[in-house]
């Protein structure tokens, strides 16, 4: 397993690690850009490119794109999230030049008027099949409340009205103050040697324009509220709630990724016992998301519309005995052999690789290998849990419920 | 490409145990199938198989349901029980280090399970929680209707159970189907990764040779419900599901019929993706996919679109699917066999997916296909083969099930 770096003269970075013992090679373009990065007025604009990225450019159709990802076997896509949007192929190593080829095209896409009308239809769709999805309607909707006038608040789909007012033109602007070489990363993972691959970036990723971004992280003020969507058709009633925890950059941030495993893993955790295992509910879990400037915990509980305020009590109880009294050694040694197996079971193939190694550069500028994330999980005492958890209890500022209920009482938290 | 050893042994008993070992790996995989799956749910006892699948966690011989999850938890097992259609599966993994102290626990947890009325009723509120759940997601239900509108009883039987039947449902059932098809005789256990056979063969014999074999049971095929089926749904989209018959794993035009849905819709230049969602922008997920159990198969067709298109997209689709044997190209075959082969290679980079394919080729062909083995079949291929079997087995009327607002014209999916 070799690491290697190297910038591009517009700026560019390129990380790599390689591994001569795999059989394919990942390649990944991490922009730093997302929906938190948008206007009111273009909201949604970030994912709507990322599918305006595959329609080609002078030299390459939309067709000719989706033909040769084809033709080559690759395992290709894109996801757009509030911070990253991300565009990979996997591919057998041989495969690797016109994988790159295509790759940098994505990133300076021509964006056709007649493409952007006709893609427009299919992100409407989009919009449609995840308004099915209740799981995804209170995320958004909680996103929203809890970041209400921070920037990480924002859709990242956009709704039905922002995407039918937007232009192709503000499109294009969007692209060109967002997609600089400054602003982004080239990830690569797997079998490849390092010399051949930066001539092969340098061929196709020298032109893109360099220029950096800057993008501000205003602190979050979440204030305690409650926010409903009735749906009278829902059976369920899903519950999502939020609350502060570690940033990004916050070292505190891998004992809080171990304490929502001992508190809220899917299965074997304090939840669990709670409320899964005796069926009091179809879910409930509780996780920790990073961003660039912030942190959440996130609770996600779906049960009978008239069991939530007691299923509620149970969750609350469950975080009230952690923040007094914190997790036993048996537990934390639990969850460091989840996390660990995990770990080393995702690390075994470069697309699983791909993500973390974009994504801690892009974040922390670090580069971690499996070794160094097992050693940092197998180094965490009960201490640095305690720690953490004295700045960052589980505490839930904000709930939104989506189903039949049409109020709810919740125990509001004391002011943040 | 790379070599691959397989070694099989057989268990006094019957158990099939098929081993890959993998020595650049760090990580270690098991897949136990045995034939327990709802297809032996018995008429009006639905969800019997789902209920034992949740009733093994809940503790095994001398171990309470906590301390079994402790016991997997310490090496970091990460695992699953599931009651599919045809198979109860047990898949699990961790270091390669730890699988064999994982080995004794799996075979207690299936073979010492507590079938106890005071497992029975949590287990029964959560199969209870997961059917409302199901409520609230239309295309997951919607598959539920087509398997029903496409396969005869039993291999209808939906795997989730149903509400009508879950309230008949008693220990004494889930106690009948655990006596009566717990058994070794079909039952293939695949082990993949950084292991060796021998300390494979010795933990098996020690952790499952007392495993009692017993008398397979026999199924006899019944009615297919009749179709087409509107099931009303205040949704955003309308959710279409269509299904055909096909050839099975084991039968030996598998491959073209592979190829076939292959063509329809497999990558981003396949002909459903291209022709309902790129050009028409009509939807954004379209999809079409093989299901297979032994001795039948079906494919499955599904797309989620906005109820005023709905029509259209119905259309569109059953129109590519009516016309795929129509001017198939040596490219468009060749692309197909580029996926499949990029697929085959890159699975040698999980230790999961080898062992589940491990024991599903052993169970449905009795022998596990080699890589080389399946890359000469692809090779072999040639668009004349595939067109006539595109040909042979046109689908004449198509099985139709819709969930949303109101109902299709189902014209395009009668026979002629």
């Amino acid at each position: 397993m070799q690491f290697h770096k190297h910038t591009l003269s517009n700026g560019l970075q390129v990380i790599a690690e390689l591994n001569p013992a795999v059989y394919s090679v990942a390649a990944g373009f991490f922009v730093r850009t997302g929906s938190r990065d948008e206007t009111e007025d273009v909201s949604g604009v970030s994912h709507f490119l990322e599918h305006m990225a595959f329609k080609g450019n002078d030299k390459y159709s939309a067709d000719d794109v989706n033909r040769i990802f084809d033709e080559i076997g690759a395992n290709y896509n894109a996801s757009t999230g509030e911070e990253i949007t991300m565009y990979y192929a996997a591919v057998l190593p041989e495969y690797l030049d016109p994988a790159m080829e295509l790759l940098s095209i994505l990133m300076q896409p021509t964006l056709l008027q007649e493409d952007f009308d006709m893609e427009k239809n299919v992100i409407l769709e989009e919009i449609g099949m995840y308004d099915d999805q209740p799981s995804f309607t209170a995320y958004d909707t909680i996103m929203a409340t809890h970041f209400a006038k921070h920037p990480l608040g924002q859709s990242i789909l956009g709704t039905k009205e922002s995407i039918t007012a937007l232009t192709s033109d503000q499109m294009r602007h969007y692209h060109s103050q967002q997609y600089t070489a400054g602003n982004m990363t080239l990830a690569v993972t797997g079998n490849t040697d390092f010399e051949s691959l930066i001539a092969i970036i340098e061929k196709y990723c020298g032109h893109i324009p360099s220029g950096v971004v800057d993008r501000p992280l205003p602190e979050v003020q979440p204030v305690n509220s409650t926010h409903l969507l009735t749906r009278e058709s829902s059976v369920q009633q899903h519950i999502m709630q939020m609350g502060i925890a570690p940033k990004g950059t916050d070292p505190r941030r891998f004992a809080a990724e171990l304490l929502s495993v001992i508190v809220g893993d899917d299965s074997g955790s304090r939840l669990f016992w709670e409320l899964v295992d005796p069926g009091h509910v179809e879910g409930a879990d509780l996780g920790y998301n990073e961003y660039d400037g912030a942190g959440t915990w996130m609770t996600y509980l779906s049960c009978m519309p008239d069991e939530v305020e007691v299923n509620l009590a149970r969750m609350q109880k469950v975080f009230d005995e952690v923040n007094r009294n914190g997790v036993t050694a048996e537990e934390l040694e639990q969850a460091k052999n989840k996390v660990a197996s995990r770990i080393v079971l995702r690390g075994e193939r470069p697309m699983g690789r791909l993500t973390s190694l974009g994504g801690n550069w892009v974040y922390r500028g670090e580069y971690n290998t499996v070794a160094d994330d097992l050693q940092i999980v197998r180094s965490l005492t009960l201490q640095d849990i305690t720690d953490m958890l004295q700045v960052f209890p589980i505490v839930m500022y904000t709930t939104v419920g989506v189903g039949p209920r049409t109020t709810l009482e919740t125990n509001p938290a004391p002011a943040c | 490409m790379t070599t691959q050893k397989f070694e099989t042994c057989t268990l006094p008993n019957g158990l099939q145990v098929v081993v890959q070992a993998m020595p650049s790996m760090q990580s270690a995989a098991l897949t136990l199938m045995i034939p327990a799956g709802s297809i032996y749910d018995l008429p009006g006892k639905s969800g019997t198989s789902a209920l034992l699948s949740e009733i093994f966690t809940r503790g095994a011989g001398d171990l309470s349901a906590r301390e079994l999850s402790s016991a997997f938890d310490n090496i970091g097992l990460q695992r699953s029980v599931s009651g599919g259609v045809g198979y109860l599966t047990v898949s699990a993994a961790t270091t390669a280090d730890r699988i064999m102290d994982a080995v004794p626990l799996i075979a207690k947890m299936l073979l010492e399970p507590h079938i106890t009325a005071e497992n029975f009723a949590p287990s029964r509120d959560l199969v209870y929680q997961a059917l409302n759940a199901m409520e609230d997601e239309p295309k997951q239900r919607l598959g539920q209707y087509l398997r029903r509108c496409s396969y005869p009883t039993p291999f209808s039987n939906p795997s989730e159970g149903t509400m009508e039947d879950l309230v008949n449902l008693s220990v004494a059932d889930v106690q009948s189907h655990f006596d009566s098809l717990m058994i070794p005789n079909e039952a293939v256990l695949g082990i993949a990764g950084n292991v060796n056979f021998a300390d494979v063969q010795q933990a098996m014999t020690a952790a499952f040779g007392e495993w009692k074999s017993g008398t397979p049971t026999v199924l006899t095929t019944g009615e297919v419900t009749k179709s087409p089926l509107h099931i009303e749904h205040d949704s955003a989209q309308t959710h279409i599901g269509i299904a055909w018959d096909t050839v099975p794993y084991a039968h030996d035009r598998y491959f073209e019929a592979w190829a076939t849905i292959s063509l329809l819709s497999g990558g981003m230049s396949s002909r459903l993706f291209t022709e309902v969602r790129e050009k028409r922008g009509l939807c954004y997920a379209i999809s079409a996919s093989i299901n297979t159990q032994k001795g039948m198969a079906r494919v499955f067709g599904y797309a989620g679109t906005t109820n005023e298109r709905a029509q259209e997209t119905l259309d569109v689709m059953v129109a590519e699917i009516r016309r795929i044997h129509e001017g198939i190209t040596e490219d468009e075959l060749q692309r197909c066999k580029a996926r499949a082969k990029s697929t085959l290679i890159m699975q040698q980079e999980s230790t999961m997916s080898r062992s589940s394919s491990l024991a599903r080729d052993t169970l449905f062909l009795e022998r596990v296909r080699t890589l080389q083995e399946i890359r000469d079949m692809l090779d072999a291929l040639t668009v004349k083969q595939v067109r006539d079997f595109a040909v042979e087995y046109a689908p004449q009327a198509m099985a139709l099930v819709t969930i949303g607002p109101a109902a299709l014209d189902a014209a395009c999916v009668a026979g002629t």
